[in-house]
């Protein structure tokens, strides 16, 4: 029996043959020749054939396909034989280049040609490297890559997983994720997360692991089995029973003893919070607005934000709704607010701070909130990313102010802004901590990174302090203004009671885990979690903190969570 | 050389489905058909056959754009691609 150990991300026991997600294609040498023993008249027509067989592999899953997904298959399929793209690489191949290198020059410009153009057009740049990268692997005798096509569930398995495949990861047919590299904040956590799939992340060594080989994955204990125990196969079997208690949240947050901690939802737009409200999301916590507007290369009009807005606001009628403003930079550029050349984008122009050097966009933003905010039901509270000091505080209130928002706020990421809680609250009516950033922040480690997975955990000590002088700093400055959580950390459950020990107001998190949430909080008083609070602060590190806590609550091993 | 001018009916332009419907219909075509806007020169005509050539073109619902083509078929080809430009392909 072998083991691989990681950390567990995204509750869940499953029992699964995995299939391994193939490498990025790696870009051909520059200057790559054809072989010595290669004429071009052969080359040429080898990439015809493997062009060929791309299309031939895309136009059969467009016909699987519906809908949108159907029509952007079809268009893609038909890039992989296009005339332009053949013409341009066969010149480059008739001058010597080797067929794999002239395939990736000609895809490069013509994604530029098509970047250039603007619009729907840049949107299809994307399809043109994704067709090239496909028939480079055909014409190296390799599986293409992406998430594998597959009619039979299977366990996926990863170095990590990016935002773009998302789209084509298909949850009724891939049952957990797994990834040797990445870290609790990465993508493939988050991902995981919203789609309800197990997931462990950072285990060393299971892209190792042949497909086909069956293993039984724990998605809360962070382990891999190969060859599955008859305890782990009555482990799953039970896990499916209380999937189903566990995906049912009776919409109200509260201790044991009736201290009420409401539950909302994260959110990146209208769907995301309609199906939020059917979780039974107390509001929503978080509101991603940059999501509307991750592929556009200009600023989305005002008519339109406010459209975009309203959508989400309508779906939670007399309830709250937290709207944290364009939250543009390091992960998640918007061409028309980022720098791509920044050389630290994460320490960068990002957040708030983008009204540094794009005045303009915020208050236009504001003003499509304030638009529709006054046409809907909802109660809407502004946030603003990435605030460091009183001042930043202070402006932002005025902004909102000077465009009829009632409710400012903001987002204590930065580990100063945890630090000087008390004069920043001074400034608006209250604050949400993001928790991955500020563990980023406070650990000076990358979220992205696997080798940092340890550091970069909330339930460090030092993350959690920075929780506490947050809510000591809304006490310190008197009025009692609320401070939330909307990181990934309330999604936790065992961190979500913490949280709520520490004198956390409201937690937000992926609609998905409000029920986990909601059960494990019910089971104990204020004072219980008050007590887990102070044993957590006191750990002398992360596992240590995360350890003793779940010890005191044997409700998560029983329900596998 | 025979050509054909015809105006674009489908609400997107020719992007995306409608497009893609065209180019693989010139590609199965019996000639080598071009297109461009009418009044930009021959020799600059791109091929109909390509998608991404076609996506280049931007053409948007109602320009007017030149279809050309030589050969045993031309003709009737031209023909039959006129009728899907001028049909709404965004309304199937």
């Amino acid at each position: 029996m072998q083991n691989f150990q990681g950390v567990g991300v995204s509750p869940g026991r499953i029992i699964g043959t995995i299939r391994q997600m193939p490498r990025p294609v790696s870009e051909p040498p520059s200057g790559e020749r054809l072989a010595a023993n290669t004429t071009a008249e052969d080359a040429v027509a080898g990439l015809k054939t493997a062009a060929r067989a791309v299309h031939d592999e895309l136009k059969a899953r467009a016909e699987r396909a519906s809908g949108d997904g159907k029509a952007v298959l079809e268009a893609t399929a038909l890039m992989a034989k296009d005339p332009m793209l053949l013409k341009a690489a066969g010149k480059l191949i008739n001058a010597g280049t080797s067929a794999e290198r002239a395939t990736w020059e000609a895809g490069a410009s013509v994604a530029e040609m098509l970047h250039n153009l603007g619009g729907y057009m840049a949107e299809r740049a994307t399809d043109v490297l994704d067709v090239r990268a496909r028939i480079v692997a055909e014409l190296r005798g390799v599986p293409a890559p992406g998430i594998p096509s597959s009619e039979t569930p299977f366990i996926l398995v990863a170095e990590d997983l990016a935002p773009a495949d998302t789209a084509t990861l298909d949850p009724a047919v891939v049952l957990a994720l797994v990834t040797s590299g990445g870290g609790p904040q990465s993508h493939t956590a988050i991902i995981a997360r919203s789609l309800g799939l197990p997931a462990v992340v950072a285990a060393h060594g299971v892209d190792s692991v042949v497909d086909g080989t069956e293993v039984y994955v724990d998605g809360a204990a962070g382990s891999i089995t190969v060859g599955p125990t008859v305890e782990q196969r009555a482990a799953a079997l039970a896990w499916v029973e209380n999937a189903a208690t566990l995906a049912v949240f009776d919409g109200n947050g509260t201790t044991a003893d009736g201290h009420l901690v409401p539950l909302l939802a994260n959110v990146g737009g209208a769907k995301d919070a309609v199906a939020a409200a059917a979780l039974g999301a107390q509001g929503v916590g978080l509101f991603r607005t940059e999501f509307c507007f991750l592929e556009r290369d200009t600023e989305p009009t005002v008519e339109e934000q406010t459209a975009a807005y309203k959508a989400v606001f309508d779906a939670f009628p007399g309830k709250k709704v937290v709207l944290r403003t364009l939250d543009a930079g390091a992960d998640k550029p918007l061409p028309f607010l980022t720098d791509a050349t920044e050389p630290n984008p994460a320490l960068g122009v990002r957040g708030y701070r983008t009204d540094f050097t794009t005045p303009g966009v915020l208050e236009r933003q504001l003003e499509a909130i304030a638009l529709a905010a006054a046409g809907s039901e909802a109660d809407v509270w502004v946030m603003a990313p990435m605030i460091s000091t009183a001042a930043e505080a202070a402006r932002f209130a005025q902004l909102c102010a000077a465009a009829g928002i009632k409710t400012p706020g903001v987002m204590v990421e930065v580990p100063s802004a945890a630090l000087t809680a008390a004069t920043v609250l001074a400034e608006v009516g209250f604050a949400s901590l993001g928790t991955n950033d500020l563990t980023q922040y406070a650990m000076a480690a990358d979220r992205q990174l696997g080798p940092l997975a340890e550091l970069n955990t909330p339930w460090q000590p030092a993350v959690l302090r920075l929780v506490q002088l947050t809510v000591a700093g809304s006490a310190e400055e008197g009025s009692s203004k609320p401070v939330g959580v909307c990181g990934e950390a309330a999604a936790d459950p065992a961190l979500a009671v913490v949280l709520a020990g520490l004198g956390v107001s409201t937690l937000s998190m992926t609609a998905r885990s409000l029920a986990a949430v909601g059960t494990v909080l019910k089971t104990v008083t204020l004072e219980q979690a008050q007590d887990l609070a102070r044993l957590a602060l006191s750990a002398p590190s992360a596992t240590e903190a995360r350890d003793w806590v779940r010890a005191k609550l044997p409700i998560l091993e029983e329900l596998g969570l | 050389m025979p050509e054909r001018t015809a105006t674009i009916a489908s609400r997107s332009g020719l992007h995306a489905r409608p497009a893609a419907l065209f180019a693989e219909a010139a590609g199965e075509s019996p000639v080598e058909v071009t297109i461009a806007r009418v009044g930009e020169p021959a020799e600059e005509a791109l091929d109909a056959a390509s998608i991404l050539s076609l996506m280049t073109l931007g053409a948007a619902k109602g320009d007017v754009v030149v279809l050309r083509a030589e050969g045993d078929g031309a003709d009737a080809a031209l023909d039959s691609l006129v009728a899907l430009l001028e049909t709404d392909l965004d309304a199937e």
